[in-house]
């Protein structure tokens, strides 16, 4: 009743002006956000030669999609684009089905080894081997300079394992222990009828684990640096990034390292590469999470509320 | 209900006061895990892998202690006590990459929780719900995309020749002439801070605005009618209403102090601003795998491991005694 009222009362103009100056900060911020990959995406679609005069800002000057096609063409940067996609795949099928099957199995009350399954996995979020000892391992395990390095050593999150258990013990009461009831293994029970009620959790789970593998380099660095054949997108790109970042003051340097590989026709520099290769690099993920946000909100709620 | 299922494994580890309950108690359990076997292929195999994955590095700490050579066995390597950690010590490279650390997380610390809590409560107070949700999507974008791709954006936007923040800063007349942001080291700590936020500032407030979601809407409306204003509900409902999810995230950053952050320092370093962006695990990363010195760089590795073990643990008691939350 009175609530009701008070929300009915006549709104002062200080209400008014803050409103107003939220909205406006609330626009800067998208403007912020947003302005660095539209400006990125114009210059990506302007002619490389035209963008080094400059003052490409909203939309591309001289369109072209010579520096897509330079990009595609690039046989390294092709089959890295390949390799990131396959690793992506690969990788989130293989992260989302095992920590779903692990995170039921330790959602199960009645499990004898649930308690020590947790804590040796809660316990590695405290300490790591480090870079050294981890690099060893690798090597003594003959993964270097395979594609099984991107896979093996991610396979299982603590955070996805968490957010996992919390969302199946949110479940109504009495849907898993019906169908123990009529019979059914765990197996089955985890395929036939945990599966299908997880999807929201592990559509987060695969939404992390995708974006973790699509973005990742640092392994590749490490790793695999020494084969082309498995390099990937983002690592391409921070090769690119490099040889900027060390040309980045003299620009007769980079002017040099941009006409060089070029043919008269189909003129590319660093910067339009870059552009280009951004794009690439971030369209797949642009294009994907804003459809999960529902998901990985809630996600984010679930494990935070459990830490 | 969990203390009744893992009566087996508490009638072994607590010392029984009978041997024959005890060898009752290892037959029940083994009885359970016979029962449990789909449970137990389902979860034992990934236990070995965390095992060989996450716990066999550990012993590779063994090396800070001896004259690593690769090639032979960790048995065979040459002990030498604490030599490396006495040489990290009296490295001043060591001092500088750990003042840029800290100063860097401090930064990103600070400015990461007011600007993320500020935000959230702002999102709050939007009345339109499709414009909220709008603002919400676009400010998750730049968590998703990598380092890599945001060095990239970072870089043209700082760049002295039509970067758009030098465009903008001559035009607004803060400075005359565009400057060479990332050449100049005493900027980068500012600029990988506000870098962070902008990569993560949507991102953090998502925790944010899911606590300030479940206060007691009876709370704001007892406080209307008592005549607050918007400050005042913000002010005396919201944020202690999220406080203690505030200090539970403080404790578990404060946790993370020396691991903040190796990609964007790495990416956006360069010859000219090295000295304030090399970070202790860019240092770690020098020396090991570049300059082949595994030892040397597993005792920093470890100096860092334990830091963090005390920071969280100094965080976690002090919450504590404050009588706040806290996370064990």
């Amino acid at each position: 009743m009175f609530a009701s009222y008070a929300r009915k009362r006549y709104i002062p103009w200080k209400d008014w002006v803050f409103d107003t100056c939220n909205v406006l900060i609330m626009l800067m911020l998208i403007i912020v956000t947003l302005y660095p990959f539209w400006n990125t995406l114009a210059v990506s679609l302007n002619d490389a030669n035209d963008s080094m005069r400059g003052g490409i800002t909203l939309w591309p000057r001289v369109f072209t999609w010579k520096n897509y096609q330079y990009v595609f063409n690039e046989a390294n940067i092709a089959h890295a684009t390949l390799i990131s996609a396959l690793r992506t795949l690969v990788g989130t099928v293989v992260t989302v089905f095992c920590s779903a099957m692990v995170g039921y199995t330790i959602s199960r009350p009645e499990f004898v080894l649930r308690k020590f399954v947790s804590i040796a996995f809660v316990l590695t979020m405290y300490f790591s081997g480090g870079l050294i000892p981890t690099y060893l391992l690798m090597r003594d395990l003959h993964l270097i300079n395979t594609f099984w390095i991107y896979i093996l050593p991610g396979i299982i999150g603590v955070f996805n394992l968490i957010i996992i258990r919390s969302f199946i013990e949110g479940l109504p009461e009495g849907i898993i222990e019906s169908a123990k009831m009529d019979g059914a293994g765990d197996f089955t029970i985890f395929i036939r009828i945990a599966l299908p009620l997880i999807v929201p959790v592990l559509a987060t789970v695969a939404l992390f684990s995708g974006v973790y593998q699509w973005n990742s380099w640092f392994d590749v660095f490490l790793y695999n640096s020494s084969n082309p054949k498995l390099s990937t997108l983002q690592y391409e790109l921070m090769k690119v990034l490099q040889n900027t970042n060390a040309t980045m003051t003299s620009r007769t340097a980079s002017d040099a390292f941009a006409s060089s590989p070029a043919l008269e026709n189909n003129f590319v520099t660093p910067t339009s590469i870059r552009a280009t290769m951004t794009i690439v690099a971030s369209v797949p993920i642009i294009m994907v999470y804003p459809f999960l946000q529902k998901y990985f909100v809630k996600g984010m709620t679930l494990g935070g509320v459990k830490e | 209900m969990q203390e009744t299922t893992i009566r087996g494994l508490a009638t072994t580890s607590v010392s029984a006061p009978s041997r024959r309950h005890e060898i009752k108690g290892v037959r029940h359990f083994m009885r359970l895990l016979v029962k449990q076997r789909a449970l137990v292929l389902m979860s034992v195999p990934f236990v070995i892998w965390l095992f060989i994955f996450r716990y066999v590095p550990l012993w590779g700490w063994l090396m800070a202690f001896q004259d690593f050579r690769p090639g032979k066995s960790i048995w065979e390597q040459t002990w030498v006590g604490f030599k490396h950690f006495a040489f990290l010590f009296n490295d001043p490279g060591f001092y500088r990459v750990m003042r840029n650390t800290l100063a860097m997380s401090v930064i990103n610390l600070v400015l990461g929780f007011t600007t993320a809590i500020t935000l959230a409560l702002l999102l709050n107070e939007l009345k339109n719900l499709l414009f909220k949700r709008i603002v919400q999507t676009i400010s998750y974008l730049p968590h998703f995309i990598s380092w890599v791709v945001a060095s990239s954006i970072i870089m043209s936007a700082l760049h002295p020749e039509g970067g758009i923040v030098n465009e903008l800063l001559v035009w607004l007349g803060v400075i005359d002439k565009p400057v060479l942001w990332l050449g100049k080291g005493e900027y980068f700590w500012w600029i990988y801070g506000l870098s962070e936020i902008w990569k993560n500032l949507g991102w953090n407030t998502i925790v944010y605005l899911a606590a300030i979601a479940m206060i007691d809407p009876s709370l704001y409306e007892a406080a209307e009618i008592d005549g607050a204003g918007r400050f005042r509900k913000m002010w005396h409902i919201t944020l202690p209403g999220i406080r203690p999810v505030i200090i539970l995230l403080l404790i578990m950053n404060v946790g993370h102090l020396l691991e903040f952050g190796f990609e964007p320092q790495y990416l956006l370093m360069n010859p000219m601003n090295i000295d304030y962006a090399e970070s202790l695990d860019i240092f770690v990363l020098r020396y090991g795998i570049n300059l082949f010195n595994f030892s040397f760089a597993t005792a920093a590795g470890i100096f860092k491991t334990v830091v963090s073990f005390i920071l969280l643990f100094s965080a976690n008691y002090l919450a504590k005694r404050l009588g706040q939350a806290r996370l064990f």
